[in-house]
């Protein structure tokens, strides 16, 4: 047994780590990218969190916005585990562990972005069950920690237990790992509910305090992740041996145009309530969508942002465009894009500009804030890239030991 | 699971937990209580004699920071039969600010970058209570200006504190007289209590904060006024090393005009429920439920 | 043919082989160009923007403060006392002018014939100004003719200057209830103990009693200017 697990760390090891020229430059790049966010935490870690433009009046902002995005692109993974084990299908179902490496992938960076804006980042550990304090049932920011943790484990148990089983060679437990892919359908839905929980009860923050926010959430991770997935099929098509059938990719776009209708239903339904009722809560969505008083930073972003998902809807929407690889790739990019303004800038900080006692403080981050953020990103990139280039040949291997075995 | 592997596995935990404390201890530069932070007794689950020696560690250490010897360190625990509650006149309150630097002087806030426990709004007569029209950087050559009237914010100590609810490590609780009190040594930084208080008041140490030597109040509380590190949250505390010894707190004795109020609400003699009987009072936000006991009310 | 290391270097198949892959190629090198431009051009931009004049550009510390002293010291005795309008007992500080000289007024008084027309006064006390209700209002309608060290009620009971609110009482009744019970003006020392009070002759002129407007302290930082410490290299790391 120890012998079999030592023999697959070193092997997929081995398969990770080389490759052609173009896959070393894309690592280095990736490492000179972590560097360069590295050290502007270190710097951030030494003097506070002052080195942000974070303040009383904006206190979670570009770290938890990204925090926010990236948990609903783990949870999109479930996009593809429903066509594929639910219903069965197989054209997805030979792709659905991209989405868990895609999910495992996001949740490391999610973690990250937590950890980088706490004040103090020595004393997480406090979160955890039996060494630390966490104030469960009541805290929400408490259960998200959990049920990330669990989701990430979960995903991990099935990818390495798919990975582990087509490195030998062996079948896999379908009793081991299916009912651990059917949970994942539930984790993936809690996950980013728990997240749109822990904006959602806060009734200080009445841009937040809505029950429709945590069904928004679901609906625009559905299409964001899937988008990202999308390009990323189509990268690995052409840089490795992978292949994937296109009528997967044609389903997998269709899908994101019923979560982007809904996305975009749920946000019309939330653009009635504060209009119509015209209540003082209405100041923070006119703050995004119009400007008060001069503070109008935010606006050709939330514009932009509602546009990108409209016409990307369409384009998704239309089998002609949808079929076609250009405008699928446009709609994709689209889509990332106006979802990504939405969880970060159109969510955090409108729900924070004006604050409690009515102040406008426009915030912008910080060049140290990117440098950290991108160095993040760079980080879950690597896990991707790691995890694919190991996965893929495994699992081709895999492949067609089954079909030479059928 | 065989014994050994047990044991062996129990081993590599606690190794690993005494590295993190370790490192905790040594980045927090404090050793104060850290084999309690291991065992994860927060400051309120010890025994007195090992608060008694917390509390040693911690004055000895911030004696030594700021290289004065007559700093205190205490723990004055709540009295039996007291509930705090604090009144403001605002018929009375002219928008001075001398409450907001008492505060600063008595709790030991940093001068640099600042912090402010308490904030006046300066707000229009014909607009009435609105805080998306006031202004907290009023800079009038007089107060009161003839056209606006002043509402200082600072915490409310509510009975249905949003903050508690949310703090994801337990670092935030309200005390049985009433104060909702941090413990700078437990918490995280998460900054969720902020996300979640309504009226602004906890603020965050974004750097080392900074007070000169000699401005420094040396009779401190380890929940008041002891100065707190990097990376923490912190809030009005009711003055919590004064009122848990009878004294009125800062802001109540430095105010000129006397707006402001404070007392035990259990009293039935006591001037706060007197205030309450013949005035009328009001909360803030009153329709978000966190029935604070900060009453706002106009004497005249 | 197997081949788990690498990419496969024959192209995959040519149904597969759409326009797309290429497309996608520039699509996602311009997607990436825009948004990092346009996220360095929100970096350099900087917060919100607030001019020198609105206020809140410095920070100011109790230290910088004059004429406050935020060191309040208690009168003594007021550990001992029990103060309370029950009790009896007010503690308070001394009358105001009652260390300036002034008094007792008897040292001039007690030989002067009085004088009570109502006039403006021009020999002695011409600086005062009165202003205090009704304009006939004047100086022997509190103050007491024949023993000027007291001032004199309406029945005619004389009371001496620190027992003032007692005369300011008969007109401002409500106010003086709620000074009683400590909730006009106010008062330091023990909420649960001995507590000193204020004549109201500390805060009210009673000649012209009306509040004076007064200076208020700086206002608070804005957060734009929060990070301009004395720490340098803490400013460089957040503005790069």
């Amino acid at each position: 047994m120890i012998k079999d697990i030592a023999s697959f760390i070193t092997g997929s090891a081995r398969i990770a780590f080389k490759g052609n020229a173009t896959f070393y430059a894309w690592i280095a790049f990736l490492g000179i990218v972590c560097l360069w966010g590295l050290t502007a935490w270190w710097d951030q870690f030494q003097h506070g969190l002052i080195t942000t433009n974070m303040r009383d009046q904006v206190s979670w902002a570009f770290y938890i916005g990204n925090f926010t995005f990236l948990v609903g692109v783990a949870a999109a993974a479930v996009m593809l585990v429903i066509p594929a084990y639910i219903y069965n299908w197989k054209p997805i179902k030979e792709i659905a562990i991209f989405g868990e490496l895609l999910a495992v992938s996001a949740i490391v960076m999610a973690m990250l972005f937590v950890f980088v804006d706490v004040g103090r980042p020595d004393r997480v550990w406090q979160l955890m069950p039996i060494i630390g304090t966490p104030n469960l049932p009541s805290s929400l920011l408490g259960w998200d920690v959990m049920v990330l943790n669990g989701y990430l484990v979960l995903n991990l148990l099935i990818v390495l237990h798919l990975l582990y089983t087509g490195y030998h060679r062996r079948p896999y437990k379908r009793s081991f790992v299916v009912p651990l892919l059917l949970f994942s359908i539930p984790a993936a839905v809690g996950i980013h509910t728990v997240t749109a929980f822990v904006y959602a009860g806060t009734a200080a923050r009445p841009f937040w305090n809505s029950a429709i926010l945590a069904p928004r959430f679901l609906a625009s991770a559905f299409c964001s992740g899937p988008a990202i997935l999308l390009i990323l099929f189509q990268i690995l098509q052409r840089t490795t041996s992978i292949k994937i059938k296109d009528e997967a990719i044609w389903k997998i776009a269709e899908l994101m145009a019923y979560a982007m209708f809904l996305n975009l239903f749920l946000f019309g339904a939330e653009i009635f309530r504060e209009y119509y009722s015209n209540t003082h809560h209405l100041i923070h969505t006119q703050y995004l969508y119009s400007g008060v008083h001069g503070h109008d930073a935010l606006v050709p972003y939330a514009w932009a942002s509602l546009i990108c998902s409209v016409v990307a809807f369409l384009l998704f929407l239309i089998p002609a465009t949808r079929k076609n690889l250009v405008t699928l790739n446009l709609g994709c990019v689209l889509i990332f894009a106006g979802v990504y303004i939405e969880k970060g800038m159109a969510l955090v900080i409108p729900g924070m500009t004006p604050d409690t006692l009515g102040e406008f403080y426009e915030y912008v981050p910080t060049l140290s804030e990117v440098r950290v953020g991108a160095g993040i990103f760079a980080v879950g990139f690597l896990v991707f890239t790691l995890l694919c280039k190991m996965a893929i040949p495994i699992l081709q291997d895999a492949a067609s030991g089954e079909a030479g075995r059928t | 699971m065989s014994e050994k592997t047990l044991d062996r596995r129990t081993l590599m935990i606690s190794a690993g937990l005494s590295t993190m404390a370790g490192i905790s201890a040594a980045a927090s530069g404090k050793s104060a209580g850290w084999i309690e932070r291991l065992l994860k007794r927060r400051f309120v689950e010890l025994s007195d004699e090992r608060r008694e020696e917390i509390l040693a560690e911690l004055e000895a250490a911030v004696q030594e920071k700021y290289g004065r010897d007559d700093i205190t360190v205490g723990d004055t625990r709540a009295m039996d039969g007291v509930e705090f509650a604090y009144g403001l006149d605002l018929s009375r309150c002219v928008g001075c600010r001398r409450c907001v630097y008492a505060c600063v002087h008595e709790n030991n806030q940093s001068r640099d970058p600042q912090i402010h426990w308490i904030r006046v709004l300066e707000m229009a007569k014909d607009h009435g209570i609105d805080f998306a029209e006031s202004d907290v950087y009023y800079d009038s050559e007089e107060v009161p200006e003839p056209e606006s009237f002043y509402l200082p914010v600072a915490c409310q100590q509510c009975r249905n504190p949003a903050c508690v609810k949310v703090c994801p490590v337990k670092a935030t609780w309200q005390e049985p007289d009433v104060i909702v009190v941090i413990d700078s040594d437990w918490c995280l930084g998460c900054r969720c209590c902020m996300s979640a208080c309504p009226y602004g008041a906890r603020h965050f140490n974004w750097t080392e904060p900074t007070i000169a030597a000699d401005e420094i109040n040396p009779d401190t509380h380890v929940f008041g006024n002891l100065p707190r590190p990097k990376g923490v949250v912190e809030k009005c505390s009711f003055c919590i090393q004064r009122t848990r010894k009878g004294r009125y707190p800062a802001c109540v004795e430095i105010c000129p005009v006397g707006a402001r109020k404070f007392g035990n609400l259990l009293d039935e003699e006591g001037e706060m429920r007197y205030l309450m009987r013949e005035k009328r009072v009001f909360v803030l936000k009153e329709e978000l439920n966190t029935k604070p006991r900060f009453y706002y009310f106009f004497a005249t | 043919m197997e081949n788990p290391i690498g990419p496969d270097p024959e192209p995959p198949d040519s149904d597969k082989l759409l326009p797309g892959s290429s497309s996608l190629a520039v699509l996602l090198v311009v997607f990436m160009t825009v948004s990092f431009l346009v996220l360095f051009s929100i970096v350099r931009g900087g917060v919100g923007h607030v001019t020198e004049s609105e206020g809140g550009t410095r920070a100011f510390g109790p230290a910088e403060v004059t004429g406050v002293d935020f060191e309040i010291e208690l009168l003594p005795g007021i550990e001992e006392a029990t103060s309370g309008p029950d009790d009896g007992d007010f503690l308070v500080p001394p009358p105001p002018w009652s260390e300036s000289g002034y008094f007792p007024c008897t040292e001039c008084h007690s030989e002067m014939e009085v004088n009570p027309e109502r006039r403006v006064l021009e020999e002695m006390h011409d600086d005062i100004v009165l202003n205090h209700g009704p304009s006939d209002r004047w100086c022997l309608d509190c103050h007491n003719p024949d023993d000027r060290d007291s001032l004199r009620l309406i029945n005619g009971r004389l009371i001496s200057f620190d027992e003032s609110y007692l005369l300011c009482g008969q007109c401002h009744g409500t106010i003086f209830r709620d000074w009683r019970q400590g909730i006009h003006g106010r008062r330091q020392g023990y909420w649960n103990g001995g507590k000193s009070y204020l004549l109201c002759a500390h805060c009210h002129n009673p000649h012209a009693p009306a509040f004076h407007a007064m200076a208020p302290l700086p206002p608070p930082m804005r957060p734009q200017f929060l990070a301009q410490t004395t720490q340098e290299e803490v400013q460089e790391a957040a503005n790069e």
